[in-house]
């Protein structure tokens, strides 16, 4: 970086504090305040808002693996989708000698179930993502050009290969009867299974702002987003680090999967590519390779499309897209560009 | 434009020595024996079907092929010659279907409403991509392609929603103007045995068009605009650093592209006299169309022709041959799963990764090699 040099820094002085920039984080209330008017009833309104969040932590578990390997790589994987989907058929591994677990009057089974699914999703899109990114992305470093048509490539033989061993038709998806129904208080209705992922996508969000802000990996990865060379010359294995980052995102992306699976109840190979165009929105918008800039973008694109969807239900269709034009036009590089690119 | 050295050297020196043919191909000729015995071939084919040929299954895969390879071609504009990938070229593929559906269908079976079509999904396709472009391309070049996906898949969802316009998922049935319809003669006596009808003149349509704008796109990438574009796809700072304005081109290549394939839509339509989402729009063709590409041959006009013609006809018979293999196989765990007919995708896409590490000059790329 070139600043470096014509920035004296006096080692006595602290060093300057990282500004938060609060702007787009205002955007979120400011907007659920805007659409309360247009909504009118007040229970209605907490419902859209309550469900737009449950909506955005998903969308967020599934699109913060994608922005933090691009951030820390600068690799664009398309084939990101396929991650999803193939979490989300991995619940079946559990699901089929477990079956009673969710049928079952209990809630912790119910939810131990769900928590089973998720290791199990976890887990396999983890090792497939060891493999995808030896195979598939190891050779392309460096070239965006390629890293598109060959993670493109990549998904198009995943998705087939799971047409091939789980076969290619819908497979019903049923949520463990604890999580079905909804909490009544007075006017206000919130689906549980939404608040249960409402609580998932927060431990994921602080987990990993925990884990990037107050760890010595999270500094490493930081490093390395802002100038890997320099890491490597540090000493520290910059190739252990993305290979583990890039295993955690797939993961994460399995887990978004099994959320999202649960949420829509039917599995299909197309189900990551589909839910893959809100992730690409959603990381544009929050600035490619930030994590605090894709769980805005998330919560963003997920309350206006509920909104929307209320308020003008022909608009909603290309809400995401209005969306996602604003915000290009007000900050080019996303709501929270990074640094270097 | 006036950015342009205005030199009045010749621009390339092997453009000096050459004839018509020459001149036709814009001085890119083929560059291998082998590949010239293929285009041959193909453009023979191409052009003698209905007589070579009876039935009405290999005329329609033959205007399948013409109308992919201009489709495809236009998407090597962009892919091969300018490095930009866009996931919206099937959705101007499917504006120029629509535009003369719907013109079609609702004006009348007239060649008034097919250029009223035409040249309404021609406009609406500048608009789009020009607004895409300058959304896009002046960040980053991979927002391109991330916003072209989006952008793509919010329009295929309008298309099936407004379904009092576009037929919804039904897609839309209409009829053609006389003179390209079954019961239409041209000429009273039939030429070698063949009826000249309104299918064949429909067929030569779609062949000529497509011919015309494949030599179209071949003069494009071998005119200063196309050097500039290759230039700024081997390295974009240095376009920039002498003084081409990267952005400007990019969104002219990428409008370019999106109107050729309006064009292809247009003649999609018209050859099936119908339009749905199936035919033009969905994201299956996208995905079949960068398969074309690339195992054709990435940034060469001729890529496209072996691609789509490569392609279309492995689409029709390869699944034919897998269906045997599959069925020899019965029996053994996974493996007649694997070579089912309905998985032929898995194999092409695997070829498309091997393609894109190995040979990212494609089938032309190996031939050139070769020769």
């Amino acid at each position: 970086m070139t600043d470096i040099a014509t920035e004296p820094t006096a080692s006595s002085e602290p060093l300057p504090r990282t500004r938060t920039d609060w702007l787009p984080l205002l955007l979120l209330p400011a907007l659920a305040l805007l659409a309360l008017p247009f909504v009118g009833s007040g229970s209605t309104w907490v419902t859209l808002t309550v469900a737009g969040l449950a909506m955005g932590m998903m969308i967020f578990l599934m699109a913060s693996g994608l922005t933090l390997v691009f951030g820390l790589m600068d690799i664009i994987n398309f084939g990101h989708g396929v991650f999803i989907s193939l979490g989300a058929y991995a619940t079946l591994i559990v699901l089929g000698p477990l079956a009673g677990w969710g049928q079952a009057d209990s809630v912790w089974l119910n939810l131990g179930l769900l928590a089973l699914c998720i290791l199990a999703a976890m887990g396999v899109t983890g090792i497939v993502g060891a493999v995808f990114e030896r195979v598939i992305v190891r050779p392309v470093y460096g070239s965006h050009l390629k890293q598109i048509l060959v993670t493109m490539g990549g998904l198009i033989v995943a998705e087939q290969a799971i047409h091939a061993i789980w076969g290619a038709s819908p497979i019903p998806l049923p949520l463990p009867q604890a999580l079905r129904g909804a909490f009544v208080f007075g006017d206000v209705v919130v689906e549980r299974y939404r608040v249960v992922a409402v609580g998932i996508g927060f431990v994921v969000f602080i987990g990993m702002q925990l884990l990037l802000n107050r760890t010595r990996l999270g500094l490493l990865i930081r490093a390395g987003v802002e100038n890997p060379e320099m890491v490597e010359a540090l000493g520290y294995r910059i190739r252990r680090l993305f290979v583990s980052v890039f295993v955690a995102g797939s993961a994460l992306a399995g887990l978004g999967g099994v959320m999202w699976a649960f949420y829509r109840q039917t599995l299909t190979a197309g189900m990551g590519m589909e839910v893959m165009v809100l992730v690409f929105i959603v990381i544009i918008i929050g600035g490619l390779g930030s994590v605090g800039g894709c769980f805005v973008g998330s919560i963003l694109v997920a309350l206006v499309a509920n909104y929307v969807g209320f308020i003008e239900p022909k608009l909603a269709l290309i809400s995401n897209i209005l969306v996602m034009a604003l915000v290009l036009i007000w900050r080019p590089q996303g709501l929270f560009p990074v640094a270097r690119r | 434009m006036s950015e342009f050295p205005a030199s009045t050297l010749a621009f390339d020196e092997t453009r000096k020595s050459g004839g018509i043919l020459s001149g036709l191909l814009s001085s890119d000729m083929p560059r291998s024996k082998r590949l010239t015995v293929i285009l041959l071939a193909i453009l023979v084919l191409l052009a003698a079907t209905p007589f070579l040929f009876s039935g009405s299954q290999p005329l329609s895969t033959a205007a399948k092929i013409c109308v992919f390879i201009v489709l495809v071609a236009s998407y090597d504009l962009l892919l091969g010659y300018t490095g930009i990938v866009s996931f919206a070229h099937t959705m101007f593929f499917g504006i120029g279907g629509y535009g003369i559906a719907i013109a079609l269908e609702r004006l009348g079976a007239t060649w008034m409403s097919v250029a009223v079509g035409l040249v309404a999904a021609l406009s609406l396709s500048t608009v789009l991509a020009v607004a895409i472009g300058i959304l896009s391309l002046r960040v980053r070049a991979i927002f391109f392609s991330m916003i072209t996906l989006a952008v793509a898949s919010a329009m295929a969802v309008l298309a099936s929603q407004l379904s009092d316009i576009t037929g919804g998922e039904d897609g839309l049935s209409f009829q053609l103007p006389a003179e390209l319809r079954p019961a239409f003669r041209l000429l009273s006596e039939p030429i070698f045995g063949v009826t000249v009808n309104g299918r064949l003149v429909a067929y030569y349509i779609v062949f000529i068009v497509a011919l015309m704008m494949f030599l179209l796109l071949l003069r494009i990438v071998n005119s200063p605009f196309g050097r500039v574009l290759q230039a700024i796809r081997e390295n974009e700072f240095r376009a920039e650093a002498l003084g081409y304005r990267v952005v400007a081109y990019r969104t002219a290549a990428s409008v370019i592209s999106a109107l050729v394939a309006t064009v292809a839509g247009a003649l999609m339509a018209l050859w099936l006299r119908y339009n749905g989402p199936d035919t033009t729009l969905s994201f299956s063709i996208m995905i079949d169309v960068l398969l074309m590409v690339v195992i054709g041959g990435m940034g060469t006009m001729y890529g496209s022709v072996i691609g789509a013609a490569l392609f279309v006809l492995a689409q029709s018979y390869l699944q034919v041959l897998m269906d045997a293999g599959s069925k020899a196989l019965a029996g053994i765990p996974l493996l007649p799963d694997l070579i089912h007919p309905d998985r032929w995708l898995l194999w092409l896409g695997a070829l498309f990764v091997i393609s894109v590490y190995a040979f990212p000059g494609g089938i032309v790329g190996r031939l050139r090699q070769a020769r």
